[in-house]
């Protein structure tokens, strides 16, 4: 188990980077704590998995250090490093049993042969292997191969951390939920660091404590699923955490109102005296869950016109149009469904104000 | 359920099917006939069944060339698999490297045989080749002409110069197959070299491997040119292969039937043992017993 | 007058993977083939495409009989999961090349290429060639290239799998706009229940090389015919117990008792499979009917807008949904409640035999 350090990486795959975009990685400087649960959320080409390579070790960073502990492991190989990576692609020894590619790592590192036998056998209990051990690895379901790779890595009792790479993406939708509950499951009772790379935000905001949010080779916030969720302290947060993403209206301030394009909507009394000390171009920013729809017009209510409503099964989204732009509200099981013209009520505790992308909040 | 749609590709098919009947099929019939039948002359041919078949399998001479012949092939195999899956490990995986080291491995395959034989004849003179004189200022006697073991020498040089370009280049076709997680996940499970080879590029490659050893063995249990050339089966019978001797037999001895006979049985035997071969390699990638 | 499957099967060798199976598409239609992997779902596209032929069965298309005809003879596009583009062409090239073909003038195919280059937002990208451009500017190209022919019959098999969630979110929206808009017979296969409820239109749910079901999206969503359809249809897998139908009670798995009020009257004593959605197991009591779960806690999950707490019930599994952050520890024995009104029934085979009214659930949530 180990604190995993960042100080000041920078990685390009250039050997002679000259602008900030040939930069994979620009800058990252944070600290990952022991037993925590972690996840690298962004878009592709975001440079989630080539942050993960250069903690494990794949990849040596153009600058900066890594350390373990306080240890400097920069340029230590990944063997060195005591941690375990599970790929997207089930990677096994064909021509092994479940049993020996378990085996693998301990045997690669000497360790005498009843030691062997008996952490392969605990590990194949937490992951529901024990059943399969004496059969080859090669003909198995591609969720109990991931489980082997993973596997791979839990034998090593001094492993520090844990890192995965995309690991659901082969695995079947309804499998993945058992797997994403067994991998919960699994941090809960080992309390091993868990650093969990995915493009999936569910999968990364259901599994991690702490989610960190990256763009084009930078880390744009880090926090709870929660924090995320109600204070994105960026546009693209907003935007890509939450499906569908927040709702974005340009606006102006007029006292404790914002003005979008002649609609009036009431902004609580903090946020609008932070709003007016702001420069830049003002946003106003509402997730669709928080956004009310109303048929009939209601107190504070902004009309607005119904483009579409769609059934989502468990609850239903309205498309809208306010001030020529489209707003997305969902509508919980039960409410009435609005037609042709629906009034929109914005809570002040929910609506947030965003000034050039960044969230306009109480100093600390 | 209207099937002619497929049909029509077999109206494609016919012009091959026509000149593989020509080529190979009848020619076959023919060896067969011939096989069965005592031939004094054009005229007079005498139904003799399988007597000539028996006269073969006794032949001692026959059993020489066999057991000679897979001496050949095995030392054959033995040095160009293990040697080409070396070449294909070390060969460069990116840059300039790659064609350089391709062009060069094909270069051997591309030489027509004889003039192989001829390259190698020249090469081990003691008067003028290279190697020859060389090795005969060394102080080693070496006389491909006049020493059954120099001649073997040579031989098995010459042939593994030729084929093992071959090995190599379907084996380092093999491993750029391999996707670079596996090598990840190995390094991070800290395997040694050897370790990564053998659970790793070994099973991975089975499938190219399988298709080079059958082909170095088809080819090397067939050979006839290179050593013909070289050696011409000599000195005495040191290296008169299967084929060597099967061309005596049926093309200098015209003695057609049992010419026929031997190609029949020579014929199965490759057969048989390729078939072997593939089986005992198809389970062994499944990791049933052999 | 659409496209027309007549009993249409396909085996190879010793396996069956479409068995019997006879659907009718409508012109201008979004039809989504749900299924897991393996159902069948790819080997029908291709046999709609033309690009297999049926075992036995035919293939109608606008009262024609195309069963044999092959692919190049029908008028088909199809778009792949793996972005399938001409790797030396670029982008302009490869959206023109199934125009090439159809001896049109450069002046129109020009004109066509850009529009639906415009169509997709890839109309500054025309020159580049598909190695430079992103996953996400790949596969527009490649759709782009299916919708130029303007086909009777566009396919596509799971397109946005391989892309990021995000994208695939607003490629989605603006597919079902394109949708809207062409006169073609639109046929979108996918593992993913959220997927095809965000598609609309009608729906197709596969399993095994057979059809469960058909019908309006919402419709199949909301009235599994059977338990199997439900298990393939949900997301969360949908929650059920085993029970027991008496003269005025059920009891499930073993030990919850509730009265058959509502659509449950109708439901002759037996032994059945109760069935209800993730969503309609609450948390706490609001209705005089909600019959109580004692369950432990195994996990919580929450994803920033809901929680999904696991929980087990003697040897039943179930995940409730809620709206909102609803944390609660591992191992800790709480209740939960349901509404009678919320099950789905189904007997012994499987098949439906009660299926809850949108009336009494909307007034229960």
């Amino acid at each position: 188990m180990a604190r995993i350090e960042l100080n000041e990486i920078a990685h390009s795959y250039l050997r002679n980077p000259k602008g900030d975009s040939d930069y994979a990685i620009k800058r990252i400087h944070n600290v990952w704590e022991d037993g925590g649960a972690y996840a690298l959320l962004g878009p592709s080409g975001c440079g989630k998995t080539t942050l993960l390579n250069i903690i494990s070790g794949l990849v040596t960073p153009s600058r900066g250090r890594v350390l373990y502990d306080g240890k400097d492991v920069t340029s230590l190989p990944p063997e060195k490093r005591n941690i375990a990576q599970v790929f997207q692609f089930p990677v096994l020894y064909d021509t092994l049993t479940v049993f020996d590619n378990l085996a693998f790592p301990l045997r690669n590192r000497g360790i005498e042969q009843g030691e062997v036998t008996k952490r392969v056998h605990e590990v194949a209990d937490i992951l529901d292997l024990t059943p399969f051990l004496k059969k080859k690895a090669a003909g198995l379901t591609a969720d109990a191969k991931q489980k082997i790779s993973l596997g791979r890595g839990l034998v090593r009792s001094d492993v520090a951390a844990i890192l995965f790479d995309e690991p659901l993406t082969v695995i079947d939708p309804h499998l993945k939920w058992h797997l994403r509950r067994e991998l919960k499951e699994i941090h809960e009772q080992l309390k091993l660091t868990f650093i969990y790379v995915t493009h999936d935000q569910m999968e990364a905001l259901t599994f991690a404590d702490k989610v960190v949010v990256m763009l084009e080779g930078e880390i744009v916030q880090i926090g709870t699923p929660q924090d995320l969720f109600e204070n994105p302290e960026h546009t693209f947060v907003g935007y890509f955490i939450g499906s569908p993403g927040m709702n974005f209206l340009t606006c102006t301030l007029d006292g404790n109102v914002a003005q979008v394009d002649g609609a009036r909507i009431a902004l609580d009394e903090k946020t609008a005296a932070l709003g007016r000390k702001a420069r830049g171009k003002l946003e106003l920013g509402i997730r669709p869950m928080y956004l009310e729809v109303s048929p009939e017009p209601v107190e504070n209510g902004v009309p607005a016109k119904v483009k579409a409503v769609e059934d989502q099964g468990c609850h239903k989204i309205a498309v809208l149009m306010l001030a020529g732009k489209t707003l997305q509200a969902m509508l919980p099981e039960g409410k009435p469904v609005p037609e042709g013209k629906a009034w929109l009520v914005f809570p002040p505790q929910w609506t947030r104000l965003f000034a050039d992308g960044r969230l306009i909040k109480q100093k600390e | 359920m209207n099937k002619w749609g497929d049909n029509k590709a077999w109206f494609l098919v016919i012009p091959v099917l026509v000149f593989v009947c020509f080529s190979a099929i009848i020619p076959l019939m023919t060896v067969i006939n011939y096989s069965v039948q005592d031939i004094l002359d054009p005229d007079q041919a005498l139904f003799v069944g399988t007597e000539w078949y028996k006269k073969v399998l006794h032949d001692y001479r026959l059993h020489d060339a066999l057991w000679r012949q897979f001496l050949f092939s095995g030392l054959v195999l033995l040095i160009e698999m293990p040697l080409g899956i070396l070449i294909a490990l070390a060969m460069p995986k990116k840059g300039w490297g790659v064609s350089f080291s391709l062009v060069t491995l094909a270069l051997p395959l591309l030489i027509p045989w004889n003039t192989i034989g001829t390259i190698w004849m020249i090469f081990v003179r003691p008067d003028i080749g290279l190697f020859g004189a060389a090795i005969n200022n060394l102080g080693v006697a070496f006389d491909h002409t006049r020493r059954p073991l120099d001649a073997w020498v040579t031989v098995i040089l010459m042939e593994v110069w030729h084929w093992t370009p071959l090995v190599a280049l379907l084996a380092y076709a093999g491993l750029r197959a391999i996707p670079e997680v596996y090598y990840q996940a190995a390094k991070i499970d800290g395997a040694s070299a050897w370790a990564t080879f053998y659970y790793i590029q070994l099973p991975k490659m089975r499938g190219v491997l399988t298709i080079a050893l059958l082909l170095r063995f088809m080819d090397s249990f067939l050979i006839y040119a290179e050593p013909f050339v070289l050696t011409g089966g000599g000195p005495g019978n040191a290296t008169t292969f299967l084929s060597i001797y099967l061309v005596k037999v049926a093309v200098l001895q015209m003695d057609l039937g049992p010419g026929g006979a031997f190609s029949l049985i020579y014929f199965l035997i490759v057969l048989l043992l390729s078939f072997i071969f593939y089986q005992v390699l198809q389970r062994v990638g499944k990791g049933e017993k052999v | 007058m659409g496209m027309v499957l007549d009993s249409v099967s396909k085996k190879v060798g010793s396996e069956t993977h479409i068995n019997n199976v006879s659907l009718e598409l409508e012109i201008g239609t979004t039809n989504v083939l749900l299924g897991h992997t393996l159902a069948g779902k790819t080997s029908l596209l291709r046999l709609m495409a033309g690009l297999d032929r049926p075992t036995s069965g035919r293939i109608l298309v606008g009262g024609k009989d195309v069963t044999g005809v092959s692919v190049r003879k029908r008028s088909v596009a199809m778009v792949y999961q793996q972005f399938v583009n001409y790797p030396s062409l670029t982008i302009y090239k490869n959206i023109a090349s199934p125009l090439k073909m159809s001896g049109m003038s450069k002046a129109e195919i020009d004109r066509k290429v850009r529009k639906t280059a415009a169509m997709l937002h890839i109309e500054d990208l025309l020159e580049r060639l598909p190695s430079e451009l992103s996953g996400g500017q790949q596969q527009r190209t490649a759709i782009a290239r299916s919708l130029v022919k303007e086909a009777d019959l566009l396919l596509l098999d799971e397109p946005l799998v391989n892309l990021d969630y995000k994208l695939r979110e607003e490629l989605r929206l603006e597919l079902q706009d394109i949708f809207k808009q062409r006169e073609a017979i639109v046929v979108y296969t996918t593992t993913e229940p959220a997927e095809a409820l965000m598609l609309g239109g009608d729906i197709v749910v596969m399993d095994e090389g057979r059809i469960l079901q058909t019908g309006p999206t919402p419709d199949v969503y909301h009235n599994p015919a059977t338990l199997k359809i439900a298990q393939v249809f949900s997301d969360p897998p949908i929650n059920y117990l085993n029970g027991t139908v008496q003269a005025n009670t059920a009891r499930l798995a073993k030990d919850i008792e509730i009265p058959l009020d509502g659509h449950l009257r109708s439901v002759p004593p037996g032994n059945y499979i109760f069935g209800v959605r993730s969503n309609h197991l609450f948390l706490s009591k609001v209705a005089k009917e909600d019959a109580e779960i004692r369950v432990k806690v195994e996990l919580a999950e929450i994803n920033g807008s809901e929680t999904f707490i696991h929980v087990h019930h003697g040897d039943y599994r179930l995940v409730v949904q809620k709206d909102g952050i609803h944390p609660r520890r591992i191992g800790s024995e709480i209740a939960i409640y349901v509404n009678p009104c919320c099950f789905f029934v189904y007997d012994e085979t499987g098949a439906l035999v009660a299926s809850p009214s949108r009336v009494s659930i909307q007034k229960r949530v």
